[in-house]
């Protein structure tokens, strides 16, 4: 697998989630959200101090922490 | 409310306009409480079906999915699987979704009907759904869920009237689905794809104002300028605009007090009620003015969704400390005044993060303290420029702002590293789109707010009000005695001797221990003590007089004099510190249930 993450996605760029390397509650609150494994999601921007990120999910925006994003495996599209 | 009435909960995810459905459903007719041992809010209201039937509505707490993880998941869990949460059950379920966003609100949606609780799913934003090109196929809905759907729009009212025939309709049971399934998340979503896929119709319609109003708000330079700019309004009117309505509430207790007073004859119950209750009561609804207006904008960001982008902001620069973006507000308002601020924490999810919040707004320079910090300064603190051009009165107030900050964070840092500490929350927000704010709901929080803190604090303040009346009135001396003299036999003045050893090292005497014990009460009711407790005739501004007497007093034993730069410093440096506010604690305490 490759080390590609959430957190190193350019603005505009989109992704699809491989899998979450966290432990269980973490990972399956993500899911919940519906980062599930297989889903595209898209970085939006990061907030005007480069911390947290914004991303769209199921025609959903998040906020996510940059240490969040960085245990999101993902593969760019 | 009758025990016998069907009891029905209203439950969905943080955005899917569940409270404006409850708020359109029983209008006036609500109230909020917690849920006993934990800071959860229960918001209970009755709703008038077509028949003539009144049902009694539970707006649960919003959630993302019924696995309960957090309190406000275990509750709607609990009520969900008929356990009776915390004393609440429900005989029926409305299941709220927002429409423009299917796919990620029905796998919540889908968890709740599969618990077999009788329920009705509720379409909300249908117009704003419509606006967008979506269009859902209701009747199939309602074919392969096996329970009413209904369309409506809790903004504008429409579909409401259908919805009430359809909650006095008599219900079917539900039947248990499997749970389990719908629980796993890879499994849940599969099956709300393809729920997605046969109802809904997409055609190209306006995109809403999303995309626009974030690059400017979210903007790199602008965003944060125009948070500060916003900020900076909405702190200026907490003090502007709450100043006249305070005034005139103080104006109105006054003249209560003085009819009190005139109608009376002189005695203990004419001090019980003049003294006690109403000083008391007058400290509760000075409070008011200010909260009305803090949550008026904070319903308002809440509304607009401007709230969760101030956190995306700030959540870098509080971060530094532990703390999330979205515990800037209650901090910038506790400046004003803890109270509000206190209150304010209820828009912070995480426990922890809110314990923390709550510990250090009243550190927070509040304006109560100005009146002190004026006399002290004024009297004590040369009128002289450093530099130039910098005043050495402003510095010292500027001094005491910032330290009041430093200390606040530097507790912060220090309970998130130790009391407070764990895993730091998963911080995933949700950027919801941008709305017209309902005037309706905003008033509405703005009500409920104010009574909550009548209810729960305002009965509080009022009783210590009335112990510290009593402690400054008895024993009463003989009549004719000057006030000071009274203040100095009274318990108050015993209490100021007594616990004169322990302030004894920060330089301070028992009749300015006297004037701390009286500004339990409020921080600025020092100063009338402090007037009487030097025996000033009561005449012109305690304050101004005051300024004059202070220099001059002596210590009674030493002859030396009894206030010093030194001291005043000290005594200064002891109220940015000490949380000493009676209203104070007692809002913090209702707010952490502890």
């Amino acid at each position: 697998m490759t080390a590609m993450t959430l957190a190193l996605l350019a603005p505009g760029d989109r992704a699809v989630v491989r899998g979450i390397q966290a432990e269980e509650d973490f990972a399956r609150r993500l899911m919940e959200l519906g980062l599930t494994p297989g889903t595209e999601v898209a970085l939006v921007r990061r907030a005007p101090f480069g911390d947290p990120l914004e991303l769209v999910v199921r025609g959903s925006h998040f906020t996510l922490r940059r240490s969040e994003a960085e245990r999101i495996h993902v593969e760019e599209l | 409310m009758s025990k016998s009435s069907e009891r029905i909960a209203i439950v969905g995810s943080p955005n899917s306009g569940k409270s404006s459905l409850f708020n359109r459903l029983t209008g006036l007719r609500q109230k909020v409480a917690n849920y006993p041992g934990v800071t959860v809010e229960k918001k209970v209201g009755q709703c008038r079906l077509p028949s003539g039937r009144d049902l009694v509505l539970v707006d649960l707490p919003g959630t993302y999915s019924l696995s309960p993880r957090s309190p406000d998941e275990a509750i709607v869990r609990d009520v969900l699987e008929g356990r009776g949460a915390a004393g609440e059950t429900a005989d029926r379920v409305v299941a709220v979704v927002d429409a423009t966003n299917l796919e990620r609100q029905l796998y919540l949606a889908l968890q709740i009907l599969a618990t077999g609780r009788p329920a009705i799913l509720v379409l909300n934003l249908i117009d704003a759904a419509e606006a967008q090109g979506i269009s859902i196929d209701v009747a199939q809905m309602e074919r392969l869920l096996g329970v009413p759907v209904l369309a409506v729009s809790a903004k504008t009212g429409r579909g409401i009237d259908r919805l009430r025939v359809a909650l006095d309709a008599p219900h079917a049971n539900g039947h248990r689905r499997a749970l389990e399934e719908a629980l796993d998340p890879a499994r849940g979503y599969r099956n709300v794809e393809e729920i997605v896929r046969r109802v809904v119709r997409r055609t190209p319609g306006r995109s809403g104002a999303r995309a626009g109003l974030d690059r400017v708000l979210t903007h790199r330079v602008l965003g944060p300028v125009l948070f500060v700019l916003f900020m900076g309004a909405v702190f200026q009117s907490i003090y502007a605009w709450a100043t006249p309505a305070m005034d005139a509430l103080a104006a109105g207790f006054g003249a209560l007090a003085g009819a009190v007073q005139a109608a009376l004859p002189a005695g203990p119950l004419r001090s019980l009620l003049v003294d006690g209750v109403i000083a008391g009561a007058g400290t509760v609804a000075a409070f008011l003015p200010q909260l009305a207006i803090l949550f008026f904008f904070i319903a308002l960001m809440e509304d607009t969704g401007y709230m969760a982008r101030a956190a995306f902001i700030m959540d870098r620069v509080m971060g530094a400390v532990g703390l999330p973006g979205r515990a800037f507000l209650p901090l910038l308002s506790s400046f004003a005044c803890a109270i509000p601020g206190i209150m304010a924490t209820r828009t912070i999810e995480n426990r922890n993060d809110r314990l923390a919040t709550i510990m250090i707004a009243p550190l927070m320079t509040c304006s109560a303290r100005l009146p002190v910090y004026a006399l002290l300064i004024g009297a004590f603190i040369p009128d002289r420029h450093v530099l130039g051009i910098l005043s050495l009165r402003g510095l010292t107030l500027l001094s005491l702002y910032l330290f009041g900050i430093l200390v606040a964070l530097a507790v912060a840092w220090v309970l998130k590293r130790t009391l407070l500490r764990g895993p730091r929350p998963l911080y995933v927000m949700e950027l919801p789109p941008y709305r017209v704010p309902s005037w309706r709901s905003v008033l509405l929080t703005i009500k409920n707010r104010c009574l909550l803190f009548l209810q729960k604090a305002g009965t509080v303040i009022v009783a210590v009000s009335l112990v510290l009346w009593f402690l400054a009135s008895y024993p009463t001396s003989k009549p004719g005695t000057p006030p000071g003299e009274a203040l100095r036999h009274s318990f108050a003045g015993q209490l100021g001797r007594a616990i004169e050893p322990v302030i004894r090292p920060l330089g301070f005497d028992w009749k300015m221990g006297v004037g701390l014990i009286s500004s339990v009460a409020a921080r600025e009711v020092m100063i009338s003590t402090m007037a009487t407790v030097y025996s000033l005739d009561g005449s012109g501004d305690p304050s101004t007089s005051l300024r004059r007497t202070l220099p001059r007093v002596r210590d009674e034993r030493t002859g030396l004099p009894s206030y010093t730069p030194l001291v005043a410093i000290s005594l200064m440096v002891f109220f940015a510190l000490a949380c000493q506010c009676m209203s104070t604690v007692a809002v913090a305490r209702r707010e952490t249930n502890s």
